[in-house]
């Protein structure tokens, strides 16, 4: 895989040098892709992001006219998920090319430059294509202090307004750039936040999960150069055409859930029978992504399907959103002991408040005048 | 606050502050009752006063014939009304799993779309129930400010959890989490309303039912 | 000492238990009480609705004996209880309720909304709100031993009359009987047959008995007016009559709320168990027929039915015994619908017939009844109250019905075999 990879990074150092000036179709067909994969690609890209079949050649003629665009990725507190997920797939697929064939000016986990060199890259990246030019982010920033996390002696929220301030568009890549993620976790040490929370002034795509999904990736880039537009997005700024419906409404054992047939541990006959996740704790109805239609590791297969319940990794504050085993429905603290405490409490101030009620009422009984028949009348 | 964040804290805070007046006032209000006492009863008895209150705590349940047909749209709407709580609380397994996170047992569940049936019925039958209290003469003269609220705080139950449920208009996390608030807000008007009845009315059929039954009288 | 809201206040707060307070807990406002009712049935006016009737006692249960109502009570929210307010309640308490209890059987949740409003009674009279008509009976019965004021001397010149008519004794003050008969005074003037009844029939019967000249009056106006105080006076009188003459049992006779009041109330009200049993007199006459004291001649082929009085089938228990003694000399007896402890009241109940102000709705209500006859047509009405009976009477005449009347213990003794 290293080799792979590092012949990857040499590809794309060479691409950066010799094919500034190629089109997108260009590059794909010197690479031997052909023209029937390439409208493959198309045609997926355009029933994943819900187009009419109409918008295919478009599509085609699009993204075989585009440039290439400049794509600065920068790389905070994260964990490399993101990035593994997009380059580490089993085969060259179309969209490692599409990725292949962007110039990536910057990203400091694949560029061979290292030091003042990568700095200076970004740098006149940035110059050259002002205004223009990608930002990918992936990972959240630190604001408590800092120091905390700095590339080159540069902090990563100077790093990122520097940088976004020349950008076309921003894409959060991951959950950590799109809502935090794992650093912004309870009990959040480095004060992590987002992208969003600090650039107001651009365009950001959120492509969250923990890995996202590389075709989703893809799928907005395509769009960004097809029709030099973004996505339509939700209210988090997710793309509609992948985020727009919940893991339980596309999963393939949404039938069992609603049979009331469900897998109650790991290794029950229910779990073995392929049953629904739910009492496992599955996250599926309040988590929005594509994993049920699109899976993972070229189309094998997605958490649920390997039996494991979804953990909602799409979602902000997944972290902090209960037990990864506790069923949404499930209280997330522990309500037993607050039952018990109340319940014994409560009966000790009923008692009390009881024992009030019951002198109430004797004081009444020993102020009772006798009621004679004189005492009928005022 | 994230949609995510909204329903944790549903699911956390806002649960506990819920369960806690919930447990604290249920507990008082019986108590409460309960510590009032009641004197002995010196005549002879005629019945016992412990199996006839048992007694009318079931049989309550069931109008004779003449009085089901003279209330017959109460009877009716407020039947399948009752009905349809019960299944819907206790039969609809993502239910089931918080009674068993709370109390520790579990009992097998109904397939969703049953609930679901259960559901807009007892939503149909509790709009009855209001047009019924808003136009009938006598509900209209008994009617106060806490019924519409108590009508209220139990109709959104229903309505936000079929909403929930078929994921209409906002996305999941928060239509579930509108969903406990809604049941949070019913659970912490219970037991400074009428809604108490669904805990006193063992109480109240129990002493009515020994009543009688101390003079020999089934009721 | 006179009336007034401070005691009327006190009374209910007095009344409140823990049933009172699971009741008013319970309720719903489901409004299924009302059609239970023949004051709302027959009005179709809202504020009759049974539950309506106790806001007097619900007020202060509420204020006085809920925490909620006594924080709402220390912010002035609570709704007040003054004269005003129980002014506006005093003919719904009295006027508009026999205290029958139907509205107890029918209640949802199980209240017993007849015993709330009994209680309610208590704060309303001790309040100085009870009608001119029961304050009257009371003092009538507390000074002269009578509502009607029947006096000792009235008494024996019907039992003269009586033992001259039929040539039987009718014993007084006899100590070591087993029964001691206690009378209404409506029997006593309206209905002195009565008395020569249960002459022929417990000598035929072959049992001892007697009348207490000291306590004969077996009806009670504390318990209709709601002064338990003077209902417990009232008792005491029987109570050492009975204990006097050292008589096994005492019997109520036909006469719902005397029933209520020396059964069912009276042990609680004079504080202590009685040490003779109480039984109304259907209830003796169905034991000697068990036991073969009765012996039948002759059977009634008219279409009998039985008018189940309020305090003795629904509130008191007595529902099997009536029926068996009519079907030993009827063989046409037909149940009314909504018959035995879900009959519908006559409508005087309660003090409902002492009460002139009610007079007018009592008569409308009679509709009920009316209705219920018109149904089964019967020829002639049984029944085990004397004052059932009086108004049922009146209420026929008013709706030009001509059904007779009837007793059932009288009628048992006509078709006793000699």
């Amino acid at each position: 895989m290293n080799n792979n990879e590092d012949k990857t990074l040499e590809e794309m150092t060479r691409d950066e040098k010799t094919h500034d000036e190629r089109t997108l179709g260009e590059t794909l067909r010197s690479q031997g892709i052909s023209r029937r994969s390439f409208l493959k690609f198309c045609a997926a890209t355009a029933s994943m992001m819900a187009m009419s079949p109409a918008m295919i050649p478009k599509i085609a003629r699009a993204l075989e006219q585009a440039r290439r665009p400049s794509v600065i990725w920068l790389s905070f507190q994260e964990c490399t998920g993101c990035t593994e997920s997009l380059t580490r797939s089993h085969a060259a697929t179309i969209e490692n090319l599409i990725f292949n064939t962007i110039s990536l000016d910057y990203h400091h986990t694949l560029q061979a430059a290292s030091g003042t060199a990568a700095e200076a890259a970004r740098e006149a990246a940035m110059k050259e294509n002002f205004g223009k030019y990608l930002l990918i982010v992936d990972g959240s920033i630190p604001l408590d202090n800092p120091g905390y996390s700095t590339i080159a002696g540069i902090s990563n929220v100077d790093m990122l307004m520097e940088t976004a301030a020349g950008a076309a568009a921003i894409i959060a890549v991951g959950t950590c750039a799109s809502y935090g993620g794992i650093p912004h976790a309870n009990p959040n040490p480095t004060g992590a936040v987002s992208v969003t929370d600090i650039i107001k002034d651009k365009p950001i795509i959120n492509v969250p999960g923990c890995p996202p999904i590389p075709v989703v990736i893809t799928g907005v880039l395509t769009q960004f150069l097809t029709f030099g537009s973004l996505p339509e997005l939700d209210d988090i700024g997710r793309p509609m055409a992948f985020y727009g419906k919940s893991i339980h409404d596309r999963c393939y054992r949404r039938p069992f859930y609603d049979k009331g047939l469900f897998a109650e541990t790991f290794d029950d006959e229910g779990a073995k029978k392929g049953w629904c996740l739910y009492k496992l704790g599955c996250k599926g109805p309040t988590t929005y992504n594509a994993c049920a239609t699109t899976k993972w590791n070229n189309g094998t297969s997605f958490p649920i399907e390997s039996g494991h319940p979804c953990l909602g990794c799409s979602e902000p504050d997944f972290w902090d959103g209960g037990g990864f085993y506790k069923s949404i429905s499930m209280p997330t603290e522990n309500i037993t002991k607050t039952v018990i405490y109340t319940a014994a409490g409560a009966a000790a101030a009923g008692v009390a408040i009881g024992a009030i009620n019951r002198s109430r009422k004797n004081k009444a009984v020993a102020s009772h005048s006798k009621t004679g028949i004189d005492d009928l009348s005022k | 606050m994230s949609e995510i964040e909204f329903l944790s804290w549903v699911r956390g805070p806002g649960f506990q502050i819920a369960t806690i007046i919930f447990i604290a006032g249920v507990f008082i209000r019986i108590a409460e009752i309960l510590l009032l006492g009641r004197k002995a009863n010196l005549a002879e008895a005629k019945g016992s006063e412990m199996s006839s209150g048992l007694r009318t705590v079931l049989t309550r349940s069931v109008p004779d014939k003449a009085t089901f047909q003279r209330s017959a749209y109460t009877f009716t709407a407020g039947y399948i009304f009752h009905l349809g709580l019960f299944v819907t609380i206790f039969f609809y397994a993502p239910h089931i799993l918080m009674f068993k996170d709370v109390i520790g047992i579990s009992w097998p569940s109904l397939p969703s779309p049953v609930v679901d049936a259960f559901t807009v019925v007892s939503i149909i039958a509790l709009l009855v129930i209001l047009a019924h209290r808003m136009s009938n003469t006598v509900l209209r003269f008994l009617t106060t400010g806490e019924d519409y609220l108590v009508w209220l705080v139990t109709f959104l139950p229903f309505i936000t959890g079929y909403i929930a449920f078929h994921r209409m208009w906002l996305t999941s996390p928060t239509l579930i989490a509108m969903h406990i608030l809604s049941v949070e807000l019913l659970i912490i008007v219970l037991p400074f309303t009428k809604l108490m009845h669904s805990f006193t009315f063992v109480l109240s059929r129990w002493y009515g039912g020994a009543i009688s039954g101390y003079r020999g009288v089934k009721s | 000492m006179s009336a007034s809201l401070e005691k009327g206040i006190n009374a209910l707060k007095e009344q409140v238990d823990s049933s009172v307070a699971a009741f008013f807990s319970s309720c719903v406002h489901c409004g299924v009480c009302a059609e239970a009712c023949l004051f709302y049935t027959e009005t179709g006016a809202p504020e009759t609705t049974p539950i309506n009737k106790t806001e007097p006692l619900r007020r202060i249960w509420k204020s006085e004996y809920t925490l909620f109502g006594r924080i709402g009570k220390m912010l002035g929210l609570t709704k007040k209880v003054d004269d005003q307010f129980l002014t506006e309640w005093e003919t719904l308490v009295y006027d508009n309720c026999t205290l029958c209890g139907r509205c107890s059987m029918v209640c949802p949740v199980g209240n017993d909304i007849a015993l709330m409003i009994r209680k309610t009674r208590e704060g309303m009279a001790a309040a100085g709100h009870a009608p001119e008509g029961l304050i009257g009976a009371s003092k009538r019965a507390v000074t002269i031993g009578s509502p009607m004021g029947v006096k000792l001397p009235a008494l024996e010149a019907q039992i003269r009359h009586v033992e001259k008519d039929t040539g039987l004794s009718v014993p007084v003050d006899v100590v070591g009987a087993e029964y001691m008969v206690l009378l209404s005074s409506m029997e006593i003037m309206n209905f002195p047959e009565f008395i020569g009844a249960v002459a022929k029939i417990f000598k035929k019967a072959d049992v001892s008995w007697t009348i207490s000249s000291e306590a004969f009056e077996a009806t009670n106006s504390g318990i209709q007016i709601g002064v338990s105080d003077i209902a417990a006076e009232l008792v005491q009188r029987i109570v050492d009559a009975a204990e006097k003459l050292q008589v096994k049992t005492v019997i109520s006779p036909e006469c719902g709320h005397a029933y209520m009041a020396i059964r069912w109330e009276g042990p609680n009200l004079v504080g202590k168990p009685f040490n003779f049993k109480v039984r109304h007199i259907t209830e003796v006459l169905d034991e000697f027929r068990q036991n073969g004291r009765l012996k039948i001649t002759g059977k009634e082929s008219q279409r009998l039915t039985y008018h189940d009085p309020c305090q003795i089938s629904r509130r008191g228990g007595v529902i099997e015994q009536p029926r068996n003694l009519i079907n030993m000399f009827s063989d046409n007896f037909v149940e009314m619908p909504d018959t035995g402890k879900m009959n519908w009241c006559c409508g005087a109940g309660g003090g409902v017939s002492t009460n002139e102000r009610a007079d007018e709705v009592r008569l409308k209500v009679f509709q009920r009844k009316k209705d219920q006859l018109d149904e089964i047509k019967p020829d002639a009405i049984v029944s085990a109250c004397s004052n059932c009976r009086i108004y049922l009477e009146e209420g026929l005449e008013e709706y030009n019905v001509d059904i007779p009347l009837m007793s059932l213990t009288e009628t048992l003794a006509e078709h006793l075999a000699d």
